[in-house]
């Protein structure tokens, strides 16, 4: 170690030292002590201001700064810089480790100010940022304040005209009631005065009245120079009950007549209107696609509502809209809104289609595209000039064929060959109708024969019957004659030709009388007349020829 | 169209007989009895003081002439001018006439209404209604001439009797609710009778020939109600026309109303046709000319003074409020007539006076409006075809028909200010009235397909 007073210079601070020396000791140069040129030395080299660094130390209190040093550096946790603790010598290598430590320290301290300092710039802006955020903020809360506050004060202000208008209403309403309160009061008030007065007046007309009556006024009369007919021509008649149950009548029939007028013409109107509804059914269901229909009436109706629509297409049929009862009408409604609801369901669906074309979303299953439309409506008209043109050639060759024969004999002759043919086409009708017209006529002939044969066969048969009665009593007659002889009525009928004859002999005789070539169907009823006649009568009588018929008769039922 | 010349009248009486053979008018007391043709005078009544009411007998035999002041009904013969006939209600008075519609009985009403007298021609029995009820139109005649309606009123209560006309037999006599019956008249198929309540109230109620009320219709309450009442002649429909400007339509199926048409001041449709009469200056000549005219000649000058014009729609028309203190305003629906064929209604707006309203009834909305220079006096149908002839007060008679509109000036010296016509019934002329005058106008028949 180095004693105290003798320090060198280390060569560390060898190329500053004059500055040092320099710079330091401006106001002691000349006189170098140990203590000044230590410490001058041991100072670091920066350039800035370290002139203070000279007040610190001068060359009388080295000592001094040095025990100061020290116990600063030992406070601070330092090695002393003593050599011995006690000694006033200098500890070089632990004051150069204190001095490094110190730089050390200090770079550190700096560089922690540095940051420290950062940071606080950096607080510094954060904190402007946020008072001016701040600051905005108010500002907008006070503006939304304000606006609120307006609002409020608007809201209340059209409550307010709100509420006054309600009342307006309230009031104009009330006012309106008031008056029609008023109206009808009054109106019964009037009525009641009215009422009144026309009593009044009743009266008075009634005192007129009667005034008029009894004066027997000879003025009120009537001069007429002579009566006139009626405007019918009728004559008059008086009125009783009669006529007042026919006016009766007569009023009634004109209201029936008018009734019945009526509905005849709203019967006609009713046929027209189902007429056209069934119309319209039948091509609504003919635009509607069939497989369609039948899907929908599947999905729509189950088993039991096909069952209807089957009843319905029975009743749709041609002759069954004649009935007008309630059921056959609902039904055809109802079963036209269902055709024309589905009609409409298939347009939508068509439009839809449509729409999703243009917007060209396609489906190809269902719509035929343009270009294919247009080619089929291409390939049609191709066809349809084909057969015009056909048709023009046909017609050329059939106007050739009609006018091709130069001559006019052949057109002359074919024109007479068209109508020879239609002649004798002509002709073997018209034989045909002669010969059908001469066959009926014959029918007709044999008819009518046969129909007078019939006639003359049946009153021959008719008087066949007559003298077959006659025969019959007759032969009751004679059976009674010869009593013993008496046979049932079936030998009695089969019996006599004799009888017969003696009947038709006497047929003969009471021809004139019993008219029995006269109208077929009199006879039984004279005879029955003859009979109910006789049975009748009593007595037996002998009248000339028709007697015996009476007795014969009366004498019958005696036996009988 | 030519036109007769002016004769002197007063009334204003003139009228056809029902046949058309003749024309009635009155000069003060006199008679005057024309050919309807010629014009010729065929027979001159004098009657006992002035004629307030002359109405010829169904069957054109003969005419009453009644005397209010006087009370006294007089009835002249046509086929023996010798006949007299006088009948004088003496202190009873007499306040109106009719004959009823056999032609062989005249209805007397006297004074007061205290009773309706029957005077018969053919027999001396005279028979009597009692209180006959005093409103506009009290008795109502069946077409066919069968059955006669009277409105009564006993006991401040309204009622309707319903007689037969053949030998006067009450038929039917039953009370109507109305408040003040107004007006009666039968449909024209004589089986239904629409019965209307007085202005105060809209009321109008429909009876059956046999007394049983089909229906009632109220189309609102407290404003003034009917005006006015016109069934058409199908008696399909029954047009009602009410002071709030507005004719309502029933039908004859439900009696219920099918539509209401308006009659606002401002034309709107732009299908309506308006027809604006516009005064011309006049020319020289005046043309005769055939009737009616094609389209093409509606609009082009047949009078010297007006004519028509096409009106561009929406139109503004002439509008009257009338005054609110007064009875009996000008206001709502006046006239109201329908074509004889059934497709058309004119009706005439009293708070719009100078219009003519055109309606298609088969169509159910508004087909003409004739505007005319002066309010309407009179309009009345051709009977026999949709012909509308309209006066206006001046001295020029317009004619409307589908095919167009015309509009002549009786060419007449001095004024002539039309008040009231009545058509032939044959549609071949027409008798114009005014005050003093009248005159015959003569339309050319045209077959028109």
């Amino acid at each position: 170690s180095l004693p105290v007073g003798s320090v060198c210079v280390p060569t560390l601070a060898t190329t500053d030292s004059k500055n040092i020396f320099q710079y330091t000791s401006d106001k002691s140069i000349s006189s170098p002590s140990m203590n000044s040129q230590v410490l001058h030395s041991s100072l670091p080299s920066s350039k800035t201001m370290h002139g203070f660094f000279s007040a610190f130390c001068t060359e009388e209190n080295i000592e001094q700064s040095i025990s100061y040093l020290d116990r600063e550096l030992t406070t601070l946790g330092f090695p002393s810089i003593y050599a011995e603790s006690k000694g006033k010598e200098l500890n070089l290598i632990s004051i150069i480790n204190c001095m490094n430590e110190l730089l050390v320290l200090q770079h550190k301290n700096l560089r922690a100010q540095e940051e420290v300092e950062m940071q606080h710039l950096k607080l510094g802006s954060d904190m402007d940022h946020l008072q001016n955020c701040y600051a905005k903020l108010k500002e907008q809360l006070e503006l939304s304040k304000r606006e609120i506050v307006g609002l409020q004060e608007r809201d209340r202000q059209l409550q307010n005209k709100n509420r006054n208008l309600h009342q307006l209403l309230k009031n104009e309403k009330d006012e309106v009631q008031k008056l029609q309160n008023i109206i009808s009061s009054r109106a019964t008030q009037y009525n009641h005065d009215m009422k009144r007065k026309e009593r009044e007046y009743n009266k008075l007309k009634e005192r007129l009245h009667q005034l008029v009556m009894n004066k027997k006024d000879k003025k009120i009369a009537m001069e007429v120079l002579n009566y006139v007919g009626r405007a019918d021509g009728k004559r008059g008649a008086w009125r009783t009950d009669k006529t007042e149950a026919r006016n009766e009548e007569e009023m009634y029939k004109v209201l029936l007549s008018d009734y019945e007028q009526r509905q005849k013409q709203l019967l006609v109107e009713n046929a027209e209107l189902k007429k056209v509804l069934q119309q319209m059914k039948k091509e609504i269901i003919s635009l509607l696609p069939p497989q369609k229909q039948k899907l929908k009436e599947r999905s729509e109706d189950g088993p039991v509502l096909s069952d209807l629509e089957e009843d319905i297409g029975e009743l749709n049929k041609e002759n069954m809209w004649e009935l007008s009862c309630e059921t056959v009408r609902e039904q055809l409604t109802n079963s036209i809104r269902k055709q024309w609801r589905m009609l409409k369901n298939h347009v939508e669906k068509l439009d839809n289609q449509v729409s999703r074309v243009h917007s060209g979303a396609l489906n190809e299953k269902d719509v035929i595209s343009r270009e294919d439309h247009e080619m089929e409506t291409e390939k049609l008209e191709l066809e349809i000039q084909q057969c015009k043109e056909m048709i023009k050639t046909q017609q050329q060759l059939l106007q050739q064929q009609l006018m091709c024969p130069c001559d006019d004999d052949t057109t002359v002759l074919l024109q007479d060959c068209y109508l020879l043919e239609e002649r004798e086409r002509l002709q073997e009708e018209w034989r045909l109708f002669r010969e059908q017209r001469k066959n009926f006529e014959k029918e007709r002939r044999s008819f009518t024969e046969a129909a007078i044969r019939l006639g003359l066969e049946r009153k021959a048969f008719e008087e066949d019957r007559g003298t077959w009665l006659k025969q019959q009593f007759l032969s009751i007659s004679t059976d009674y004659k010869r009593s013993e002889n008496v046979t049932t009525p079936s030998a009695f009928l089969g019996s006599s030709d004799q009888d017969s004859r003696l009947l038709k002999s006497t047929s003969q005789q009471r021809k004139p009388r019993c008219m029995l070539g006269g109208p077929v169907s009199a006879e039984p009823c004279q005879i029955s007349q003859y009979i109910a006649h006789n049975s009748s009568s009593a007595a037996l009588r002998k009248p000339v020829g028709d007697s015996k018929p009476n007795q014969w008769v009366e004498s019958d039922k005696e036996t009988e | 169209m030519n036109f007769s010349e002016l004769f002197k009248l007063s009334g204003p009486l003139g009228r056809f007989s029902p046949d058309g053979r003749c024309l009635a008018s009155c000069m003060q007391y006199r008679l005057v009895v024309r050919d309807a043709g010629s014009l010729q005078i065929l027979h001159l009544y004098t009657c006992l003081d002035q004629i307030q009411y002359i109405e010829w007998s169904s069957d054109s035999l003969f005419i009453l002439c009644a005397m209010y002041k006087r009370g006294i009904v007089q009835v002249w013969s046509l086929e023996q001018p010798d006949w007299h006939c006088k009948i004088d209600e003496g202190s009873a008075g007499l306040v109106a006439s009719c004959w009823s519609p056999d032609g062989r009985h005249i209805l007397n009403t006297t004074e007061f209404h205290l009773r309706i007298t029957v005077w018969s021609l053919c027999t001396k029995s005279v028979s009597y209604i009692k209180y006959p009820k005093a409103c506009q139109q009290g008795i109502a005649f069946t077409k066919d001439g069968r059955y006669m309606a009277v409105a009564e009123r006993r006991d401040c209560k309204d009622f309707i009797s319903i007689f037969v006309c053949s030998d006067w037999q009450l038929l039917r006599h039953f009370d109507t609710e109305t408040q003040d019956l107004f007006g009666i008249e039968w449909a024209p198929n004589g089986c239904v009778l629409a019965a209307w309540d007085t202005c105060l109230e809209y009321k109008i109620l429909l009876y059956s020939l046999d007394g049983r009320l089909l229906s009632t219709y109220r189309a609102y309450e407290w404003s003034l109600g009917i005006k006015s009442v016109a069934w058409s002649p199908s008696s399909q429909f029954l047009a009602i026309g009410s002071y709030d400007e507005k004719v309502r339509i029933l039908n004859h199926v439900t009696w219920k109303k099918i539509t209401e048409f308006e009659h606002p001041a401002t034309v709107a449709n732009p299908k309506t046709i308006v027809y604006k009469e516009v005064e011309k200056s006049p020319s020289v000549e005046t043309e005769r000319l055939s009737f009616p005219p094609t389209r093409a000649l509606a609009n082009s000058l047949f009078s010297t003074q007006s004519k028509y014009a096409i009106s561009e729609v929406p139109l503004s028309l002439h509008y009257v409020k009338p005054a609110a203190d007064r009875a009996n305003p000008k206001m709502g629906i006046g006239m109201l007539a329908f074509s004889p064929d059934n497709c058309f209604l004119a009706t005439k707006n009293d708070n719009i006076p100078n219009a003519v309203w055109i309606w298609d009834i088969q169509k159910l909305k508004l087909f003409v409006v004739l505007e005319q220079l002066c309010a309407i006096q009179c309009f009345q149908w051709d009977p026999r075809q949709p012909r509308l002839a309209v006066c206006t007060g001046n001295s020029n008679v317009y004619l409307w028909s589908p095919a167009g509109c015309v509009s002549v000036q009786v060419p007449v010296e001095g004024d002539f200010p039309i008040v009231s016509l009545s058509w032939h019934s044959s549609g071949d002329s027409m008798v114009l009235l005014s005050k003093d005058n009248f005159c015959v106008c003569y339309l050319e028949r045209e077959e028109v397909k």
